[in-house]
């Protein structure tokens, strides 16, 4: 479904050169949710902009559906990192979700239905009227995401989504979009750079080692697929997996300065 | 409501000090061209309450509403072009910051050898003043289009006039509104300037037929009408100012705020 074949990026501008991606190839199957992990600036955000053809790699490809991808494929949505910055000021929460459905010609009925159960989903079905700078950190997110269910992709990229937000609601976050994934079946590509979160959410954890960046190791999540925040983070096999990542993340680093 | 008063006296405090000071200091006034401020009351209510309402003051405004529409439609295209477009700028950067240095009244002369000494010379000479700051603003704002609002804009596939409209006018906005408040006041004044070229009705034309006529009150009841229409006239461009950027006064509140 989404393929990444030799993928190699280097920034180079204003006399800096910048090799953000060495080499990665990994590929997600149709409908599976893979966490990629990595420390800080090792290349994630850039790989996820390859990947929505928002950003040309310097060599290598990725595929969606065995299409290489040019420009933005079609069917795919990218929630950013900086989610304050994503929404647009402008527009009230509703016209945000909206705004991707009209542009795509749909119909105000479906629009409006769209909009709505997006929203239902979230937990906001009572801010529809207000501007994203009017709410907290963790709504404004959660604008973004309904946005990004509105608009049905089948490829869903999230970049740290919930790097901002305080304990309480990132974990209500995260059980969100556990049951969004299950309800929609896309396939789920979702960056962070929190072990436990990786683990918890998805069932499979790519890491990444640190610049100059490659796969480190590609880890099976083999926990039951109900999930929930008590249970699932007390299983002893959750520690296992957790202390497996965390040693792989420590020699990454050690192998990158060597 | 109290607070909607308080700020009611301290915007009219100074002016009305203003005007009794007027009033008492040239209340005994025998000066030819310092008329009492009570002989211009009566002359203002002479001169301008009957048919000059239709001669002179509607031809100016309507003169000086076309202009400023027109300035403002091409200032915001030629901007949006401008500013979108790295090669066009460089190529006409330099074009537009000469064109800007020349003061508008002394092309009037040019202005009148091309378009006659009729309504689309003083439209002409209007839009001539007027257009600049629109311009240069409009290509300031546009440039300043956040990059990852653009990018959700593509991988949302939001493009031609949709991404015109939701998001490069609306970046643009607070600059726009910037240069259309200069173009206002550079308006007005153009719209008085090119009626003492060769007009035969208007308040500028008025005003200094007047004055040639020694017909002194009556001039100076000119000025004031040109003074408040130059305060109804910012009234009603706040509030317009209001309505289209309540998101970014909205954001700035909220910043202000501790
Ligand atoms: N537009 C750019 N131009 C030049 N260098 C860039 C650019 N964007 C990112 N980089 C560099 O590429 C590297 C990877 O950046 P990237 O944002 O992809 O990392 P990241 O893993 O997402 O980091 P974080 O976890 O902090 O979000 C960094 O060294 C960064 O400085
Ligand atoms: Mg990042």
């Amino acid at each position: 479904m989404l393929e990444v074949n030799a993928l190699r990026k280097v920034y180079d501008g204003h006399g800096r050169r910048v090799e953000a991606i060495a080499d990665l190839t990994f590929s997600v199957g149709e409908g599976e949710f893979a966490c990629v992990v990595g420390p800080s600036g090792c290349g994630k955000t850039t790989l996820l902009k390859c990947i929505a053809g928002l950003l040309a790699p310097t060599s290598g490809e990725a595929r969606i559906d065995g299409t290489p991808v040019t420009g933005p494929p079609t069917g795919l949505a990218v929630v950013f990192q900086e989610y304050g910055r994503s929404l647009f000021p402008w527009l009230r929460a509703r016209d945000n979700v909206e705004l991707p459905l009209r542009a795509a010609g749909l119909p105000r009925r479906t629009r409006h239905g769209l909009v709505e159960e997006a929203l239902r989903a979230v937990g906001l079905g009572d801010v529809h009227g207000a501007y994203p700078w009017q709410l907290s950190g963790g709504m404004q997110q959660r604008v973004a995401i309904a946005r990004a269910i509105a608009y049905g992709p089948r490829v869903l990229l999230m970049d740290e989504p919930f790097a901002a937000v305080d304990a309480q609601t990132r974990a209500d976050l995260e059980d969100l979009i556990r049951s969004v994934w299950q309800r929609l079946g896309v396939t789920l590509l979702f960056v962070t750079h929190d072990i436990d979160e990786s683990v918890y959410l998805g069932q499979r954890v790519i890491v990444l080692s640190a610049a100059p960046t490659r796969v480190a190791e590609d880890i099976a999540i083999d926990l039951p697929a109900a999930r929930d925040q008590l249970t699932t983070r007390g299983d002893p096999r959750f520690a296992e997996l957790r202390g497996q990542i965390y040693a792989q993340i420590q020699k990454a680093k050690h192998g990158s300065t060597r | 409501m109290t607070s909607a008063l308080r700020r009611a006296a301290a915007l009219l405090t100074v002016p009305v000090l203003l005007v009794a000071l007027w009033w008492y200091s040239s209340a005994n006034s025998t000066d030819f061209y310092r008329p009492p401020l009570s002989r211009i009351l009566v002359a203002f209510r002479e001169t301008w309450f009957g048919a000059r309402l239709a001669d002179d003051v509607l031809p100016s405004l309507t003169r000086l509403l076309l202009g400023y529409a027109a300035a403002l439609l091409l200032g915001v295209a030629v901007g949006v072009a401008v500013g979108t477009s790295y090669r066009l700028r460089a190529l006409v950067e330099p074009i537009l910051e000469f064109l800007r240095a020349i003061p508008p009244p002394v092309l009037v002369p040019i202005i009148m050898l091309v378009a006659g000494i009729g309504d689309l010379m003083k439209v002409i000479v209007i839009v001539s003043g007027c257009v600049w700051p629109i311009l240069l603003n409009t290509v300031e704002g546009v440039r300043n289009v956040d990059e990852i609002l653009a990018d959700t804009c593509r991988s949302y596939r939001v493009r031609g006039m949709a991404r015109l409209r939701h998001l490069v006018l609306r970046s643009a906005s607070p600059q726009i509104v910037t240069g259309a408040r200069q173009a206002l006041s550079i308006g007005i004044i153009l719209m008085v300037i090119s009626e003492m070229f060769a007009a035969s009705s208007g308040l500028g034309f008025t005003v200094v037929q007047f004055q040639r006529g020694f017909a002194i009150p009556q001039m100076w009841s000119g000025v004031l009408l040109l003074g408040l229409l130059g305060v109804l006239l910012s009234l009603l461009f706040r509030l317009a100012e209001r309505r289209i950027l309540r998101w970014y006064h909205g954001i700035r509140a909220i910043e202000r705020e501790p």
